[in-house]
């Protein structure tokens, strides 16, 4: 054995790297011009464009500079009447009873016209929403042509995928989904649904409907059957009104906690099913025998990615004592690097926060999060002086009775807190209401193994984060919802087996 | 249990040593997920013209073969003091890295231009002689007026686990280098995976490696950025441990411009501005050179290029 | 052994109203918390009534406390159970089953005395074994059935396999003594739930007993605990607690279905309602009905490419 010196080596010392370089990337703007996007839209019911029988519209803005990039329909109780018949009339006329091969081609087809549009929906999903153009090109967009392309393949091979049942569509499927990623969420909804049997009417979030009225589009050109998916755009109310709509067999939701706890209470009394996706405060976790940069990096990913509005975002950092300090510094250094900024530009690695309402709220559990006592550290970067931005943050010295430990931020900060032992993190992480993601990160096969099984979560990354595929079903324990979206499992929210 | 290396407080010899089975982990998938991000960096316009010059200025100009002669490194020393008259205002690359026996051709025809010299030593490329040969290698090469060394490790040595043998030698190399910088080649594509790159730069720094490089040209693969990266992300913990500056030179493979922009990326985003410069940064290459040339005619023209009016040397 | 006699303790045990030459030992029949007979902490009781009009016996009315206890033995015990090894649940149901064999004429005379004719109870009481024989079969199979290895695009292993929810409340189905309450319990314990569950209120009596088949089952305490009571009062407190992860009804009760599924949005409890099954049949018994209770848990790994870099296999 070697000999044990006495003298520990010396901890980390304050050396700070600096990247404010002077060679620096000049602008690379992604072109607007790509994206056509009407001054006004009205809504999408039985294949044609509808204007609100309210006569009412609402803006859409660009959050990066806070300018209406369109109006667009108010739907009221009426118009989820008629969408909701236009769909009850093509599931009984059309869809249900096309034969399921021919029900597939439609759905190919509209995966690949996502392909082919895929630049001007990257685009406007990040005019809409203020998400980076790398994210929506490489990320959103690709992601939401292939949940279809998936989904195309499942619905005429449904027999085989649930052993000695038979399955039939459950008929109209109300579908609420999103702000953060619009377009995603939308072909997370409709391609199961579809694929089953079953017909839709969908709205999108009210602060992102343009890359959903914009699939609408797509639809029509696909020449999928009138009344098959419908899209209302509008706010509270109009899911609402989805919710309680008597002649609706379903209800796929994705959002907060507390909407959805309001959805399960609504349609208690009736024979809706439901899936819920909602809120999440994911653990990642940090061994000392982690692959230490490869973790940072992927805690990095797990809690800036669409600058942190995601439901299963690695909002609670657990760092094993004896790397916590160069865990953090290495956090810290890299902060610096995350480019914030215009949406549209290729090299923006954090874009608008969605809304001034969101901002606040973020900005509101800043000041939590400093009153309990939390060190904060922010990246030094300057923010652009229109629109919504907020810069990457980390708390150290959290508590675990810290609110900002426990609630879900859904913005770009990080509550980091340390542990020493296996139990000790395993008893922490699980600690919450919600059960959506978590993330373990050791060089340890067998530690990985007994951690992601004892994780109360639905989906368990280990020694990686914030990974997606159509392949993979996706959904929560506990309070973060139930049912699966993606995969074999994502069926069979959208099916009854006998 | 024999004691390996060297501890990672300090480069001295005289240090206790502690066992390099220490160096972090690396996940290929990650690594290489995160060395692709920096490709999507879009360096555009001045940026793109500004990075150029730099890529320029961080080329070692090599040739390293058995055909070399005088009168081809005088060739190649006459291009890296003019890489392209026709674009007045260039930078110089770095240095001109040849075998040992070429160094005095170079030192003459370079003068007092301010590239220098490198020269390849320790039985390059496999490194497969004894210790007293490396180290006449090493110091023939110095008193030709080498200004930096670039040695080899050993690698079977390094994969028979004699972390010590691998250490001591590059130490001792460094101590026959004098004043001339020790620029300590892996030969990542022989090591095998990216734990190893990562242990082998560990080692080669504890032992006193002025920089650290990916490979000799002659092995493939050669530099590819995640190894880069791991070298790099090797470079920031020695550095924040220590407090020593480390360079890093990626060799082999890297002809295009776009590919040398993208590594500039990566060291502008890993270490910062203090390692954006031919003295910590550099790019071990042949034919890079004119394809920055072209991109910069480019650049300043608007007009697409052809390697025929651009002088292979 | 004594079993024409299941009567309460104010009826002469041997009904001929004559001095028995000797005095029968009555049962006592407790609720079962944590693998132990307590009483009721309400020292409530109630007296079901067969229709001959016979008072069957001196019945626990359980009270939200008592829910509550069993609640924090279920939870106590989840942690153990649901790591047992799938072949251990599975060799425990299949004791149970054994255990229930043994002592069929018990529960076969409880049936008659709670309205079943001799064809009948035999026939009851035989499913009941054979269902727990059913789910000893599966404990260690429907992983399998249900789980998949999904095809991701990226480097990853990524698999999806069901895992169960925690603690389930269940409402039995009130119609029968034995077979409904086993055939609802053994697919939740069957997948490494634990349970709290209320028996059917106006028979209870084979709840009761079984209890005591699974006490001498192997069968960790706290894995099932046994209510007798009254539905209606225990419901809310089933639908409210925070620490309870599903709740299983059976029954056509609506308002009581709408009941659980209102106010179990409290902690987005999972509900399943059973209205329809007749668990005589074929349809009682089904590995969907464990999924039930099984969340599903994806789980990714990258998985490293090495020989992609060049290499093959």
């Amino acid at each position: 054995m070697a000999v044990q010196k006495k003298k520990q080596p010396r901890r980390s010392n304050t050396i700070k790297l600096k990247f404010d370089t002077s060679w620096t990337y000049a602008p690379a703007p992604e072109s607007r011009s790509v994206a056509q996007i009407a001054p006004e839209y009205d809504l999408f019911i039985n294949g044609t464009w509808q204007k609100p029988s309210s006569g009412e519209y609402f803006d859409t803005i660009n959050p990066a500079d806070e300018k209406v990039l369109s109006r667009v329909a108010a739907a009221n109780e009426k118009d989820v009447d008629k969408a909701v018949s236009a769909a009850r009339q093509a599931y009984d006329k059309v869809w249900r009873r096309m034969p399921a091969k021919e029900r597939a081609k439609y759905i190919f087809r509209i995966a690949r016209m996502i392909q082919e549009k895929a630049r001007e929906l990257a685009v406007i999903e990040s005019l809409d929403g203020g998400k980076p153009i790398r994210e929506s090109r490489d990320f959103d967009v690709p992601a939401a042509a292939n949940h279809f392309f998936y989904y195309a393949g499942w619905a005429d091979k449904l027999e085989y995928a649930f052993p000695n049942r038979q399955c039939s569509p459950l008929g109209v499927a109300g579908q609420i989904i999103p702000w953060n990623f619009p377009l995603l969420m939308a072909a997370w909804k409709i391609a199961p649904a579809l694929a089953t049997g079953n017909t839709v009417v969908l709205k999108p979030a009210e602060t992102t409907p343009l890359t959903a009225l914009k699939l609408a589009a797509i639809l029509q050109e696909a020449d999928l059957p009138p009344g098959v998916v419908n899209i209302l755009t509008g706010a509270g109310a109009t899911g609402a009104a989805i919710v309680n709509h008597p002649d609706i067999n379903k209800i796929a939701f994705t959002g907060s906690t507390e909407v959805g706890k309001l959805i399960q209470r609504a349609i208690a009394g009736t024979p809706k099913k439901a899936t819920l996706e909602l809120g999440g405060k994911a653990a990642n976790i940090i061994f000392e025998d982690a692959p230490i940069d490869q973790a940072v990096e992927g805690v990095i990913n797990g809690i800036f990615f669409n600058q942190g509005h995601v439901c299963c975002a690695g909002s609670r950092l657990y760092v094993q004592e004896s790397v916590a300090a160069e865990v953090i510094r290495k956090l810290k250094h890299r902060i610096e690097t995350l480019i914030v900024g215009d949406p549209l530009d290729k090299n923006t690695d954090i874009g608008a926060i969605n809304s001034r309402q969101q901002l606040d709220t973020i900005h509101r559990y800043l000041a939590i999060g400093k009153k309990e006592g939390a060190e904060m550290y922010e990246s030094s970067c300057a923010l652009p002086r229109k629109g919504f931005f907020c810069r990457p943050t980390i708390f150290t010295n959290v508590a675990q009775s810290n609110r900002i430990a426990q609630e879900e931020i859904f913005g770009p900060v990080l509550a980091i807190l340390t542990f020493r032992t296996d139990d000790e993190v395993i008893e922490k992480a699980n600690n919450t209401p919600y059960g959506l993601s978590a993330g373990v990160w050791t060089d340890k096969g067998s530690k990985i193994f007994n951690m992601t099984k004892r994780l109360r979560a639905g989906v368990v990354w280990a020694n990686t984060f914030n990974k997606f595929d159509p392949t993979s079903p996706f959904g929560g324990y506990k309070e973060s919802g139930y049912g699966r979206e993606g995969g074999l499992h994502g069926l069979l929210p959208y099916l009854s087996l006998r | 249990m024999p004691a390996t290396g060297s501890s990672r407080s300090s480069s001295s010899k005289t240090e206790p040593r502690l066992s390099f089975s220490l160096s972090p982990h690396i996940d290929q998938v990650g690594v290489e997920e995160r060395a692709s991000r920096f490709t999507t960096r879009s360096i555009k316009k001045e940026a793109k013209q500004n990075g150029l010059r730099l890529v320029l200025n961080m080329i070692d100009l090599t040739t390293l073969e058995g055909k070399d002669s005088e009168g081809k490194v005088k060739q190649l020393c006459y291009k890296a003091m003019h890489p392209h008259d026709a674009l007045p205002g260039l930078p110089t690359v770095a240095a001109v890295c040849v075998y040992p026996s070429l160094v005095r051709t170079a030192r003459q025809a370079l003068g007092n231009s301010g590239i220098k010299v490198a020269s390849v030593a320790t039985a390059f490329p496999s490194g497969q002689a004894p210790r007293d040969i490396k180290l006449r290698d090493t110091r023939y090469a110095v008193n030709e007026g080498a200004d930096e060394i670039d040695m080899v490790i050993s690698r079977g040595k390094f994969h028979a686990g004699e972390y010590n043998f691998v250490f001591d030698e590059i130490a001792a190399i460094k101590e026959a280098c004098g004043e001339a910088r020790l620029k300590v080649i892996l030969e990542t594509g022989e090591l095998g995976t990216y734990d190893k790159v990562r242990r082998a730069s560990d080692i080669a720094m504890h032992a006193g490696a002025d920089f650290i490089k990916t490979s000799t040209g002659k092995i493939q693969p050669a530099a590819t950025m995640p190894v880069t990266l791991v070298m790099l992300e090797a470079i920031r913990d020695y550095y924040f441990k220590t407090g020593r500056m480390v360079g890093m030179k990626p060799a082999g493979g890297i002809s295009k411009s776009k590919l040398a922009l993208h590594y500039l990326v990566m060291v502008k985003e890993v270490l910062g501005e203090a390692w954006l410069s031919n003295e910590w940064f550099r790019f071990g290459a042949s034919s890079l050179a004119n394809d920055v040339l072209m991109q910069l005619v480019k650049e300043q023209t608007g007009i697409y290029q052809s390697s025929n009016y651009f002088s292979v040397d | 052994m004594a079993t024409s006699s299941k009567n309460i303790t104010t009826a002469p045990s041997n009904g001929t109203g004559t001095t028995p030459a000797r005095l029968e030992v009555l049962k006592t029949y407790k609720i079962y918390i944590g693998g132990q007979f307590p009483r009721t902490e309400s020292g409530r009781y109630y007296i079901p009534v067969n229709a001959a009009g016979r008072q069957l016996a001196n019945v626990c009315l359980s009270s939200r406390k008592d829910f509550r206890e069993a609640v924090v033995a279920a939870r106590a015990a989840f942690g153990g159970w649901s790591s047992r090894a799938a072949f251990n649940r599975g060799q425990i149901l299949y004791r149970m089953a054994e255990m229930l064999e043994g002592r069929k004429t018990q529960f076969i005379e409880e049936l008659l005395l709670q309205d079943s004719n001799r064809r009948a109870a035999e026939k009851e009481v035989n499913l009941a074994i054979d269902r727990l024989i059913y789910y000893a079969g599966w404990t260690d199979k429907y992983q399998q059935l249900f789980s998949a290895v999904n095809p991701v695009a990226s480097s990853h292993f990524n698999f999806s396999a069901p895992e169960p929810m925690g603690v389930v409340a269940i409402i039995a189905p009130q119609d029968t003594s034995l077979l409904g309450l086993v055939s609802v319990m053994a697919p939740v314990i069957a997948g490494g739930n634990t349970c709290v569950l209320l028996g059917a209120e106006k028979k209870p009596l084979c709840a009761v007993t079984f209890a005591e088949v699974l006490n001498s089952s192997d069968l960790p305490g706290g894995v099932v605990n046994i209510l007798t009571g009254q539905p209606d009062e225990l419901a809310p407190w089933m639908a409210d607690h925070m620490d309870v992860n599903a709740v299983i009804y059976c029954g056509q009760d609506t308002a009581l279905q709408q009941l659980l599924r209102e106010r179990s949005a409290g902690n987005l409890k999972r509900i399943t309602i059973h209205d329809v099954t007749d668990w005589e049949e074929n349809e009682g018994q089904s590995p969907y009905f464990i999924m039930d209770t099984q969340e599903i848990k994806t789980t990714w790994h990258p998985v490293e490419n090495i020989a992609g870099a060049g290499g093959g296999y």
